[in-house]
């Protein structure tokens, strides 16, 4: 009914939108990662500061980012097994209530729970302390690396799990159940039969997690600020300290093949794998 | 055996109930401490007074409520009039190159985008946008875009066809029926849409970060400011308003989100 021509039209405020404040901001910082403004000219300054600066940053970001993914697809893997596999009603109920909560928290509200909840005198450590399992000298903060892994792991479980617990539930129930009926245990159900079969959605959502995070400046400069922290900090420490464009822009670039890297990886298994990836 | 197993699920949830609740209950506590001094576990003495300096109607806070409605609404509202012709294009028109225009939709999602952030402040600094409501309505509009259209898109596509072509039959024009078939069955969708917008643009940071200074302080500007002066109480009442919308949305999306409507997303 609607014409080709119209339906150009129709949907071109939206391309003019997101040309205009996505497609040439993401061009300019590709573009100006390589130009030296100092004293014009192009080349890979902007890069060797960076790295010169920044490694320890570059390097602690990346491990950060790639261990929050991997607790957080274990996790996911866990709250949706379970409710796929368990049997328990109540137990089911209760961890559909619960395991969502987070979900649409902002990650800096987030952030601001967690400082003061993993603080030396916080709330975690005072009720370790009371029931006996520590005693009050060795209560220690956790706002360092560790306090980024948990904000990072709190916030974006809920989302993969959801991804990860729909898909297993569009799942074709039948193998699982023959494979129960042969007395298969369920941890093997769940590692043998469901989760090859959700291995795409599971991927898609832990990528999507992966790039939020690396992208997030909130939770690195309310938790730990000091060094090492992650690049996002760098970048706006570049900006606003320095106005310095250049570096700033090449620790984005940094940022972008970082999750490149990771992208091109799940693509290769899945070339690999024989399969279409998505 | 069994009873073993009953123990340690329930250990199990226990131990989760914990870990998500453990966090808001503490800023609970937070929020409605008058004085808490190391190293006692709880606040020394509770009260509302920070309530009422957060409530002030001439204090900051108060005014980076209004500012973060303000701009949630416009981006609302700038998001729908792109995503609803967009949604309309890619859920009923006959597009060429449709899986194209809708992955160019998911682009923003496949980079961090704080890179990107920092560029559009200073492409926006250049045209006299930082430090503007406007400017930060932009950058909160392309950040909820990609869902604002896909969700439009899959509103529309989930239309009855024979509904319009009944009205087209008795002799409507193409915008009547829109009107008053197309647009009145693709509502709920975009309701969904509008809220999703609404709250994206209501809890961002990074954008408004680097945009919105010095002039334009929202509620998350707000936490975080508070937040590293030292001023928990602040923080956390700051945090509890931006908490309560989150929390009713992600509890009551499903009767918004209806299933019909959701399995078309994206495709």
């Amino acid at each position: 009914m609607i014409t080709r021509k119209s339906s150009l039209f129709l949907v071109a405020p939206a391309i003019v939108l997101l040309g205009l404040l996505f497609l040439y901001p993401l061009g300019y910082s590709l573009l100006w990662a390589f130009r030296d403004e100092e004293f014009g000219g192009w080349g890979l300054q902007n890069f060797i500061k960076a790295f010169g600066l920044y490694s320890n940053d570059i390097l602690f970001t990346l491990i950060i980012v790639t261990l929050s993914t991997v607790i957080i697809g274990t996790f996911s893997i866990a709250i949706g097994g379970y409710l796929t596999l368990g049997e328990n009603r109540v137990a089911l109920l209760v961890l559909r209530w619960l395991y969502r909560w987070p979900l649409f928290i902002p990650f800096v509200v987030a952030a601001q729970l967690m400082r003061t909840f993993l603080a030396k005198n916080g709330m975690m450590n005072n009720i370790i302390v009371s029931t006996g399992l520590m005693e009050p000298l060795q209560a220690a903060s956790y706002l360092d690396w560790r306090g980024i892994v948990i904000t990072f792991v709190w916030k974006q479980t809920p989302f993969v799990a959801l991804l990860v617990a729909g898909a297993m539930a569009a799942l074709d129930r039948s193998t699982m159940e023959a494979a129960r009926n042969l007395g298969a245990p369920r941890l093997r159900i769940l590692f043998e039969i469901v989760v090859p079969q959700i291995a795409t959605t599971l991927m898609v959502g832990l990528i999507l997690s992966y790039v939020v995070m690396m992208s997030v400046l909130s939770v690195p400069l309310m938790i730990n600020a000091q060094t090492p922290t992650m690049i996002t900090v760098d970048m706006a420490w570049r900006i606003n300290a320095y106005s310095d464009y250049g570096v700033a822009n090449a620790l984005g670039f940094i940022s972008y093949a970082m999750t490149a890297v990771i992208a091109w990886v799940y693509l290769r298994q899945g070339v690999r794998e024989g399969g279409k990836p998505a | 055996m069994t009873i073993l197993r009953t123990t340690v699920t329930a250990i199990l949830l226990a131990l989760l109930a914990f870990a998500i609740f453990g966090p808001i209950t503490n800023m609970l506590i937070w929020s409605v401490a008058e004085t808490w001094y190391f190293p006692a576990k709880l606040p020394q003495s509770y009260g509302f007074s920070f309530w009422e300096r957060v409530f002030r109607p001439q204090g900051n806070a108060m005014e980076s409520l209004w500012s973060s409605v303000l701009i949630a609404l416009f981006t609302v509202l700038a998001s729908l009039a792109v995503a609803i012709p967009a949604g309309l294009a890619l859920g009923r028109g006959s597009l060429p190159w449709r899986t194209f225009f809708l992955l160019l939709f998911l682009l923003p999602q496949a980079f961090p985008s704080i890179a990107v952030h920092m560029n559009i402040a200073r492409i926006f600094y250049g045209l006299g946008l930082n430090g503007t409501y406007l400017g930060v309505v932009l950058v909160h509009t392309i950040q909820g875009l990609v869902f604002s259209v896909w969700i439009a898109t899959a509103a529309f596509a989930a239309v009855d066809r024979e509904l319009e072509e009944a009205a087209a039959n008795m002799g409507a024009s193409p915008f009547t029926v829109f009107r008053t078939v197309t647009l009145p069955l693709a509502l709920p969708g975009l309701m969904a849409s509008a809220i999703f917008v609404f709250l994206i643009s209501l809890d961002e940071f990074t954008g408004t970060y680097f945009v919105g200074v010095p002039d334009v302080t929202t509620m998350p500007l707000l936490l975080f400011t508070a937040s590293m002066e030292g001023n928990y109480q602040i923080a956390s009442i700051t945090a509890l308003i931006l908490l309560i919308p989150s929390v009713g949305f992600m509890l009551f999306i499903e009767r918004f989100l209806k299933s019909d409507v959701l399995a078309k997303v994206g495709s």
